[in-house]
């Protein structure tokens, strides 16, 4: 399946950057990176805090159905430009992965099309490289689960 | 997964980088690599034999002389690892299209 986003991850480096175009206008795209209730939807997790603002801090937390808390994340904002530019931090608590530095560049390429660049930048290139297996492992982890339960565990 | 993460630390090396794009599209022998490089002659043996151990590079016997290839299918298996990372991303956005565009038409 064709995917519309492109991951540039160059080996041995410890950025990556994401570029992803939607079929939406530059001010709709930026808002829903900045209104807590549209991040929730498409994050899928909750939106504990968010001002955007330069300077401003933000937490999301996501938690199972039981109402453990499986995931939070925090960071701040160091720069904030409306339907241009957002830098911030980004942590997830309790976990062995460092705070991420992050460069969200917005463009607008028509009325209807913007266009998204996210570098991020870890620590390290093992981190990066860490943060790239996460997914797949978590995938496995799905996997295994799941065939667990089929066999009625 | 460990396998994996020697494939990413074999091509973290710029050299090594260079010496699989040289033998992209040709197989040479050793001393051909080599000729490209500054580096000393043993220093690129090593290269090649970090690449060959964890399968980036192929070796063919072609009379007495060896020769190297890059192995396409292992080179496609490492820009595949990053395949659950991107769909992560594009799931997100994918939503995040949707969700606005809901919004759009509700305005």
């Amino acid at each position: 399946m064709e995917r519309k986003t492109k991951i540039d991850a160059e080996v041995g480096r410890q950025d990556l950057v994401i570029t992803r175009e939607f079929d939406l206008p530059l001010e709709l795209l930026f808002k829903a990176y900045v209104e807590p209730e549209i991040v929730e939807q498409w994050m899928g997790t909750k939106v504990l805090k968010l001002d955007s603002c330069q300077h401003g801090g933000y937490q999301f937390e996501t938690s199972d159905p039981q109402g453990n808390v499986v995931f939070r994340a925090n960071g701040t904002i160091h720069e904030f430009i409306p339907d241009r530019k957002i830098i911030r931090t980004f942590e997830m608590e309790n976990t062995p992965f460092p705070v991420q530095l992050e460069f969200l560049e917005f463009v607008s390429l028509s009325d209807d099309t913007s266009l998204l660049t996210m570098q991020i930048v870890y620590r390290s290139v093992a981190d990066r490289d860490q943060m790239l297996q996460l997914p797949f492992a978590q995938g496995l982890n799905m996997a295994h689960d799941r065939l667990q339960s089929l066999f009625g565990r | 997964m460990n396998l994996r993460r020697d494939v990413f630390q074999a091509i973290a090396d710029p050299t090594r980088r260079a010496i699989l794009l040289l033998v992209a599209t040709q197989s040479m022998t050793a001393g051909a690599i080599a000729a490209n490089f500054d580096t000393a002659r043993p220093t690129v043996s090593k290269h090649l034999q970090i690449l060959t151990e964890c399968k980036l590079l192929r070796q063919e016997q072609s009379g007495r002389e060896i020769r190297y290839q890059i192995n396409a299918k292992k080179m496609k298996e490492v820009a595949e690892f990053i395949a659950p990372f991107r769909k992560m991303w594009d799931d997100r956005f994918n939503k995040l299209e949707a969700v606005m565009k809901k919004y759009k038409s509700k305005k």
